[in-house]
Formats: C-alpha cells, sequence, structure tokens
C-alpha cells in the first residue's frame, strides 16, 4: 500500500504533462483498492476521516456536502463520476482548479473509502 | 402632615411598578454580538464587556460558512446562512424577528450605506439578491450572468459609499459594481479582474475595492472613485514563477486588511503575510508566516496583525506587529482556529477553536487568555461594531 504511494507521488509531476498518467494511476489506485477490502479504517479512523470530509473538505464543498466554492459531492452529483477518477482527485488534486492534492493526510485506501462512503450518502 | 408620606409612598410603589413590567432594563448594543455555532444551527449571543454570554438562539439552518452583518442601530443581526437562511436577530429582545430562505447555497451578505438594503451574495443560483432590511422582502435580483447562460458563484460582496455593493465573479474573472439608488432597478457596471477571484475587501474609507486572485499570483484593485481607470493589478507574480503550496483553506479578505497606511494581504500558496502600500499599492514587505494565512486581521488600532492558518495548521495563531514588521508572537488558542474578532477598541480579541468547543478571549497587550466560554464547534464570531463600518 505504502509503496504504490510512493510510486504515484513519484509520478506527480508527470501528472499535469501527460493525460496517459492519469489512466496508469487510476490503474494501480484500483489494484491498491482491490487489495483494501480487507484492510478498511480502523473505526477510530473512520471517525477521523468523516471529520476531515465534513469540516475541512466541507471548507470548499460544505459541511453538508451540497457544494460551496467545490463542486457538491452527494451521491448525485458522484454518480456518473469513476470510483477511480475521484480517488485520483483526493490524492493528487485538480491543477488549475482549487482543489489540493490531499496525499500528505490521506492513504489512497483511506480516499477510496471515503469515495465508497461519498457515493453511498457520508455518514454525519 | 400624615397625607404627604402617603402620596409618596404611593408614588414610590407606582415607580416601581411601572419598573416591573418592563421585560429588561435599558441598554445599548455596543459591547454585544453573536458567535455562529456551524454544526448545530445555533448562535450564542455574547457580551463582550462581562465576557460572557447571555442567549442561545436555534432554528437558523446550515450555519456553516455562515457571516452576520448589522443595522445601523447595531440592534439586528442579519444572518446569512450556507443553506442561503437569512435571519434577522433581535440582539436585545435575543430571538428571530424574520427569517426568509433566499437562495440554494450562500455564503454572506452586506448592508446598505444608508441601511435599508441588505444583500446576500449567492453561490446557486449565482448572484446577488437585495432585501428590505426591515421586513427582509425581496427588492430586486443581479443574477452573476457573466456569459449568456453561464453564471457565476459570487464572492467578496462588501457595500461602498452610495448605496452600492461591490463583489467579484469567482467562475467569471470580473468585479461587479451594483448601484442600489433605485433599490429595485439595480444598474450593475462590470469589471475584468484576472483569473478566479476568491474573495474581496473594500478599504475602510470605502475607495478602493480590491479582489484576491486564486488563478494568478496578483490582487485587482478597482478605485471607486474613478471607476473608470478600470482595474490595475498589484502584487502582480508575487509568486514568481514558483511552484504553489497547496492551499487546503481559501483565505478571506475583508477591509480589517488595512493597518498603518499599508494592507497586509494572505498570499496564496506561500506562507507569507504580503504588505502593500496603501497610497502607491507597491509591495513593501513580505512577512514569513507559519502556514497558508487564512485571516489576516489588522486591531483597530493598526498596531497588531493577527493570522489564523488553513488546514493542518488551523491550530496556530500569530501577531505581526506592524512598527517592525515581525512575528511577535505565536499562540496555540486550540484545536481548529476558524475566525477572530477584536472588541471594538481593540484591548481583546476573541478566537474560536472549533474543535475544541470553545471562544477563547485574549489580552492583546500581555498575549494571555483571560477568558473561555464554551460553544459548539464555533465558526465566526461577529460584534456590533460592525454596524458602523463601511465594506462590511
Amino acid at each position: 500500500m505504502t509503496a504504490s504511494g510512493r510510486k504515484c507521488n513519484g509520478h506527480r509531476d508527470h501528472w499535469r504533462l501527460w493525460p496517459g498518467v492519469r489512466t496508469v494511476a487510476g490503474l494501480l489506485l484500483l489494484f491498491a483498492a482491490g487489495g483494501v477490502i480487507a484492510s478498511e479504517p480502523s473505526p477510530q479512523r473512520q471517525q477521523q476521516l468523516i471529520h476531515m470530509v465534513r469540516q475541512d473538505c466541507g471548507s470548499c464543498h460544505g459541511m453538508t456536502l451540497q457544494g460551496g466554492l467545490g463542486p457538491a459531492l452527494l451521491p448525485a452529483s458522484l454518480a456518473d463520476k469513476p470510483v477511480e477518477g475521484l480517488v485520483a482527485t483526493i490524492i493528487f488534486g485538480r491543477p488549475g482548479t482549487a482543489m489540493p492534492p490531499w496525499s500528505r493526510f490521506l492513504a489512497e485506501d483511506e480516499a477510496h473509502w471515503i469515495v465508497n462512503r461519498l457515493l453511498q450518502g457520508f455518514p454525519q | 402632615m400624615n397625607v404627604l408620606p402617603r402620596r409618596l409612598v404611593s408614588l414610590l410603589a407606582l415607580i416601581l411598578l411601572l419598573a416591573g413590567c418592563g421585560s429588561a432594563p435599558l441598554r445599548g448594543t455596543g459591547d454585544l454580538g453573536l458567535v455562529i455555532e456551524r454544526a448545530s444551527g445555533h448562535v450564542t449571543l455574547v457580551n463582550t464587556s462581562t465576557r460572557t454570554a447571555y442567549a442561545r438562539i436555534g432554528g437558523l439552518g446550515d450555519l456553516s460558512h455562515a457571516s452576520v452583518v448589522y443595522s445601523r442601530d447595531a440592534r439586528y443581526a442579519y444572518v446569512f446562512g450556507r443553506d442561503g437562511g437569512l435571519s434577522k436577530i433581535d440582539l436585545l429582545e435575543a430571538r428571530i424577528v424574520k427569517r426568509v430562505m433566499q437562495s440554494g447555497n450562500a455564503i454572506g451578505g452586506s448592508i446598505s450605506q444608508d441601511g435599508r438594503i441588505v444583500v446576500a451574495q449567492n453561490y446557486t443560483p449565482g448572484g446577488i439578491k437585495a432585501f428590505d432590511a426591515e421586513t427582509l422582502e425581496l427588492l430586486a435580483e443581479v443574477p452573476a450572468e457573466y456569459a449568456p447562460g453561464r453564471f457565476s458563484k459570487v464572492v467578496g460582496l462588501a457595500d461602498v459609499p452610495g448605496n452600492k455593493f461591490a463583489y467579484a465573479l469567482f467562475d467569471g474573472d470580473e468585479i461587479w459594481v451594483s448601484d442600489f439608488s433605485a433599490p429595485t432597478r439595480p444598474v450593475t457596471t462590470r469589471f475584468p479582474a484576472g483569473r478566479q477571484p476568491y474573495d474581496g475587501l473594500v478599504t475602510p474609507d470605502g475607495r478602493h475595492y480590491l479582489a484576491g486572485l486564486f488563478g494568478e499570483d496578483g490582487v485587482a484593485r478597482l478605485d471607486l472613485w474613478q471607476p473608470e481607470k478600470g482595474v490595475a493589478r498589484i502584487l502582480e507574480n508575487y509568486g514568481r514563477g514558483q511552484e504553489k503550496l497547496p492551499v487546503f483553506k481559501m483565505p478571506h479578505l475583508r477591509g480589517w486588511s488595512m493597518a498603518g497606511g499599508r494592507a497586509w494581504l494572505p498570499a496564496i500558496g506561500r506562507h507569507e503575510v504580503l504588505v502593500v502600500d496603501a497610497t502607491t499599492w507597491k509591495e513593501t514587505a513580505r512577512v514569513p508566516v507559519k502556514s497558508q494565512p487564512v485571516f489576516v486581521m489588522a486591531s483597530p488600532d493598526g498596531r497588531q496583525v493577527w493570522v489564523n492558518f488553513a488546514f493542518p495548521d488551523n491550530g496556530w495563531e500569530q501577531v505581526i506587529d506592524t512598527l517592525s514588521g515581525q512575528v511577535v508572537q505565536t499562540l496555540q488558542p486550540g484545536k481548529a482556529v476558524l475566525h477572530m474578532e477584536f472588541t471594538p477598541r481593540g484591548e481583546s480579541v476573541w478566537i474560536s477553536a472549533r474543535d475544541d468547543n470553545r471562544v477563547l478571549v485574549y489580552d492583546t497587550r500581555s498575549f494571555r487568555q483571560i477568558a473561555s466560554l464554551p460553544a459548539e464547534a464555533p465558526s465566526g464570531i461577529f460584534f456590533t461594531s460592525r454596524a458602523a463600518r463601511i465594506g462590511f
């Protein structure tokens, strides 16, 4: 998990230059996510992640995730977006927009857990 | 001989009775204010003389990113909720007088020079809406349609002299000034601003509107005394082409940035406060600070600038001495410091620590904590001294 995380971070500079990296990284993330189901974040970590999404992601996306300066993160607004793309957006950010990379604070499996919860309707 | 004392006694009784009829003794509002409790839709009403809370009001909806402006008599607070709720609160009677849902997604508002018009700035649908300050009836709206069918989120709304409001279009890259001289028929002038203005401020004299840019290094400045000269750029290319650090929370601008004839502004993607001469608008200094600044707030006398920071350094607070231009104090008031507010003459500053569920009061001379009040996930703190300020 950590190893693949490092690899993805190493690709960061290329990310902007070569869109194909997105697919490669996406696959890496998918692969990473595949191995993650067994290692879901601990209940304590889940609480931290929920707090972080509501409060810190919420400063742009809204505490209720209905959007603000950033877009809404409700199930209906994310339904048509591929999971791996959403995970990559959290981890690497979106250059040219206000979305920063959160890789300093989140492992990919945690970002994946967040995306899955967002798609289901995020816990309070 | 017996008659007079008896009359006096009944007169005294009458006075006591009349005094008892009033629900509370007469008082002013100059030392009152309110604290937003963002997670639970409450506000706590506070007294800055006694440093205590005196009432708590609920039922205000989603108050994340809520902001407040005051009526010109400083009795009523207009609370703009994130969910588009606009509530008018009577500070003396400690109750909601009026409440309307004015949009789907709002981030703040302002009140006109004459105090008659309250204007909300909205993300969805993008634009501003003007309301009668007395009744909260809709007077007019200005959709932020910067291109046919394209609407922008509105940021940085500030009242300016002449019953005008200046604001910026995050998606439209423009500054707009709407003149509400005829409150139901606003006239809007548009100015190109630069990429992604994220917030704005009006200088305390009401002359200059500054819009901070997120999408490029620089700040757009419009001289409202000479709008025909258009937008000038200040702090251009302050990043000098270096890669930006990630910004985990967008900074906020307001007229409190001015101190000692200079503007103290948060850099974007740099851990610096940028200092600009407010006459020449040239950069005069940069103050390195702990992290990405969010609020860069001058004390009323302009001697100090207090700075808080974006996640993950939002437990810190730094104080810049404006004479030396140096950080002179670094504090850790609590977890998730979201906002600061100075008492009207600045002898103390109130600081909200969201994740500690507390509001902390610091003495601005000794930097000692002198009071601590409970509040549920407190965010914005707003004192009635804002009522008399241009640009709030």
